[in-house]
């Protein structure tokens, strides 16, 4: 075979491989995405027996028991929401920093799930620290 | 000292930017002095830098509270060799040791090219130097360490209690060393693309650093997994985290050029992707420090985003991005390849698929990680991917790569022969059938997992032609020398670093690969909330919990739990998992409560580590509500006590408050060892996981392979090397 027909078939065989792993990577990230809502995103859209994760700031917390209520900040605007978690709470959650939780609202009030609590990076609290106090 | 630290930092941009000039006017009048001369502003960079880390280091270590950063992240009770380290845990003690080690670095770097690539040096040393100017500019502007406190606290804060760990404090370090290093071959490649000078000599002087940088990544981000294994308390070593991506992105990209050089340094192939992939690493290296520094993603690892900070680095990163692609496209009639690849089963068209795996790897990592950016630009609404999103593409990917990485030893260079094929490939194939065949025979359940399945095959197949190599090494040597097996081994290796190195690192790679896929899919966990006595079963394992333990220290209080492990009625192991809590400094949390209420809290994992399986549990501890009602009560009666002492006459205060804190340390002690006398249920976390330990011995492989590739070779062999390669050159002129 001619060696530039050759190189043409190679290289439209890279780029059709390359288009179909980018158009899948695109369809899969926007279809398993899921929407990361504000604590005023959540007070308005939320429906009984429906999920959201809810990304903001721990303003307050309390354990009862096993169980651990605090409240999430939108960290532009002054509203807050209380969640009630039960389940293993990570070392770097504290107040003042800011977390993702996945709620369901149960009836007016917002249950995290068991484990879905994630914080940020301790190693990068440092000026969030500084700057809260 | 902070004054003199502050003018350092301001001498060290002055001379960045005069060594900046001073190059670029040295080459552009034909002077060579003034090239000299910003080459040594480097040196002197160097040196300023490391006076302004020392002093910042001395002040963490005197404790001097009128720093500010000494004041967030230590404290008198901090170990010393924690208090070293602290300095990088800070946003502006990072930042100063990104341009203390660059400024080190490129000094060797320039060093050790002073008398070669005499065209190109001048240009990487502007470019190093204005990479020095940058970041040396932030930590002045945005991010000042040496910012002073007029009332300093007689108590720091003290370094968050999870990064007291030994992995913790290298691992920036290295990660830092990694993303720097890799500053070098990006200078370098656009000083050869400003000068034309596109040869594989820019790539030969500074292959090492590449190689240096990939390694220190490489153990940068192990380092980084392992303190996620063992300290943070999730039972996980990855999570496909913007910062986790951050460093492995730049390492997935200089693997791919350490391997495509090859081509070119060989055939005089593939120089447009050769320069194009070390300035994206350069960029990518650049991006990963500005996701670590900056919290423009604002998910789990979001930190306080600076706007200034943020819109300095994305400047930055445009200037590096369009320099780079202008510069190729300018000259890309030069670096058109010198030749053609002869055929798709060679060892030229395994590197290339190789590499057009890892980049496509890294594009798959990078879009996931700007993804709530990208998300919230396309739609308006930021959305959250989690590592199910990651699995589907990386580990496909990961399977081809680990196939490659087998492959590539053992296939001929330009065109593979039948013969060839049987040769070589004949072992590791009848390996690599041998493993599934045991596996599905002996393992259960490991044939409902296919990827898995394949990665061991795959992991055998890579381990196996390592192997033969070796084999064939070792068997030729001794034919030729009649040495003894290990000494002839040892020649073997002193002899062709680059190459066992690399073939030592596709075993380790395989190993960690095989650690990966059987840990993150056949791993069993689950939460259980027990009493002392109360027991919980979990993959055939019974997890007793035997009894609390409670330790009351200056430094905190931790809460403990001793857990015997059985497997069919025998012993396994003992776990002991503890719950630390960290005095806070918030009075409002009371005098008693500010000990047990505090958020500065730390678990120690339970971990039975081995061969074959890691049996891992933490506790959480962190409720402690039948101790409540006591600390509630003794806040207010201390309370009032310190009201009343307050209003006594000053030379009976100090008398009177030793009394009182005696008595609080003695309360503090009795509550917490009611978790002893009077227990209450806790939850723990137990996690069976397969096979991890392999993931931290092939890194560690890894590690070594890399080290026998970057050691330098003998001088003997050097010269010989020289002779081999001049010889070469001559017989192509006389041709």
């Amino acid at each position: 075979m001619d060696p530039s027909r050759k190189r043409r078939i190679r290289l439209t065989v890279a780029l059709t491989a390359a288009l179909l792993l980018a158009s899948a990577l695109v369809y899969t990230s926007f279809s398993a995405g899921e929407d990361v809502v504000t604590t005023s995103q959540l007070l308005k859209q939320a429906k009984p027996g429906e999920t959201y994760i809810l990304g903001g700031t721990v303003v307050s917390d309390q354990h009862d028991g096993s169980v651990l209520m605090f409240r999430v900040r939108d960290p532009k605007l002054d509203e807050s929401v209380p969640i009630r978690y039960k389940g293993l709470v990570p070392d770097p959650f504290a107040v003042g920093r800011g977390i993702l939780v996945t709620v369901q609202d149960q009836g007016g009030q917002f249950v995290g799930q068991p484990g879905s609590l994630t914080t940020k990076c301790p190693s990068k609290f440092q000026d969030a620290n500084a700057k809260a106090a | 000292m902070a004054t003199v630290g502050h003018a350092l930092l301001i001498l060290g941009l002055v001379v960045a930017v005069y060594g900046v000039a001073a190059s670029l006017y040295g080459v552009r009048t034909g002077q060579r002095a003034w090239v000299d001369s910003g080459r040594r502003s480097m040196y002197a960079i160097a040196g300023v830098m490391t006076f302004a880390f020392l002093i910042i280091e001395v002040a963490f270590l005197r404790s001097d509270f009128s720093y500010n950063i000494v004041a967030s992240a230590s404290s008198t009770t901090t170990p010393t060799f924690y208090k070293a380290a602290a300095v990088w845990s800070t946003q502006q003690g990072s930042l100063l040791l990104w341009v203390w080690l660059l400024s080190l670095w490129s000094s060797l770097a320039l060093f050790l090219t002073r008398r070669r690539v005499r065209e190109i040096v001048p240009y990487a040393t502007a470019i190093l130097l204005g990479f020095c100017s940058f970041f040396t500019m932030l930590t002045i502007l945005f991010a000042n360490p040496f910012s002073t406190s007029a009332n300093p606290p007689a108590e720091g804060a003290g370094l968050d209690p999870l990064l007291r760990h030994t992995t913790m404090m290298i691992h920036p370090p290295m990660v830092y060393t990694g993303y720097t290093m890799l500053t070098i071959p990006f200078a370098f490649a656009l000083g050869a693309l400003i000068t034309g000078r596109l040869s594989a000599e820019w790539i030969q002087v500074t292959r090492r650093f590449a190689l240096a940088a990939w390694l220190c990544l490489g153990i940068g981000v192990l380092l980084g997994a392992r303190w996620s294994y063992t300290e943070l308390g999730w039972g996980g070593y990855w999570a496909w985290d913007p910062v986790e991506n951050a460093a492995l992105m730049p390492w997935l990209l200089s693997t791919a050029f350490l391997h495509s050089i090859m081509i070119q340094e060989k055939r005089g192939m593939l120089k447009v992707w050769n320069v194009s992939l070390i300035l994206a690493t350069g960029t990518m290296a650049i991006i990963g420090t500005f996701l670590v520094r900056s919290g423009i993603l604002s998910s789990i690892h979001a930190f306080v985003s600076d706007p200034t900070l943020n819109i300095s680095f994305v400047v930055l990163i445009a200037v590096m991005i369009i320099a780079s692609v202008s510069l190729v496209v300018y000259r890309r009639a030069e670096l058109r390849s010198e030749s053609q690849l002869d055929s798709l089963l060679s060892r030229e068209a395994v590197f290339l698929i190789q590499n057009l795996v890892l980049v496509a790897l890294t594009a798959v990592i990078f879009w996931l990680t700007f993804f709530p950016l990208i998300s919230e630009a396309v739609t308006g609404q930021e959305q959250s991917i989690g590592p199910p999103t990651f699995r589907p593409f990386v580990v496909p990917l990961a399977l081809v790569i680990v196939l490659l990485s087998g492959i590539g030893p053992i296939i001929a260079w330009r065109r593979v022969t039948v013969a060839n094929l049987r040769r070589n490939f004949a072992f590791p194939t009848a390996a690599a059938v041998v493993a599934a065949v045991l596996l599905l025979t002996a393992v259960s359940g490991v044939g409902g997992h296919t990827f898995a399945l394949l990665m061991f095959c795959f992991g055998t197949f890579a381990l196996a032609a390592v192997a033969q190599e070796f084999w064939r090494g070792v068997r030729a040597r001794r034919a030729m020398t009649h040495e003894a097996a290990p000494i002839a081994l040892f020649s073997l290796v002193r002899r062709n670093r680059r190459r066992y190195g690399g073939y030592t690192v596709h075993a380790g790679l395989a190993v960690l690969l095989i650690g990966v896929a059987g840990s993150s899919t056949f791993q069993h966990q689950r939460y259980a909330t027990m009493k002392p006595g109360q027991s919980a079963n979990i993959d055939g394992y019974n997890i007793r919990y035997v009894r609390s333990t409670a330790v009351p220290s200056a430094q905190k209080i931790s809460f403990g739990a001793v857990l015997d492990v059985t497997k069919g009625g025998h012993h396994v192991t003992t776990l002991r998992t503890s719950y630390g809590i960290y005095p806070s400094q918030d009075p409002s949390l009371g005098v008693v409560g500010r000990f047990f209420n505090s958020n500065s809290v730390e678990s120690r994992i339970g971990l039975d580590a081995g061969p074959f399986h890691d049996i891992w549990t933490v506790v959480n501890a962190a409720d402690v509500p039948p101790l409540q009602p006591y600390i509630t009560e003794g806040d207010a009666k201390f309370a009032s006590l310190l009201t009343a002492i307050s209003k006594l006459p000053p030379s009976a205060q100090s008398s009177q408050l030793s009394t009182l804190f005696a008595l609080r340390d003695r309360l503090i002690t009795e509550l917490t060892q009611r978790f002893v006398t009077h227990p209450w249920p806790v939850q723990f976390l137990l996690i069976v996981s397969p096979l991890v330990s392999w993931l931290w011995f092939g890194g560690i492989i890894v590690a070594f392979g890399g080290l026998i590739a970057l050691w330098p070779i003998p001088v003997l062999a050097r010269r010989r090397v020289r002779s081999a390669a001049y010889a070469a050159r001559l017989a192509r002129d006389l041709a």
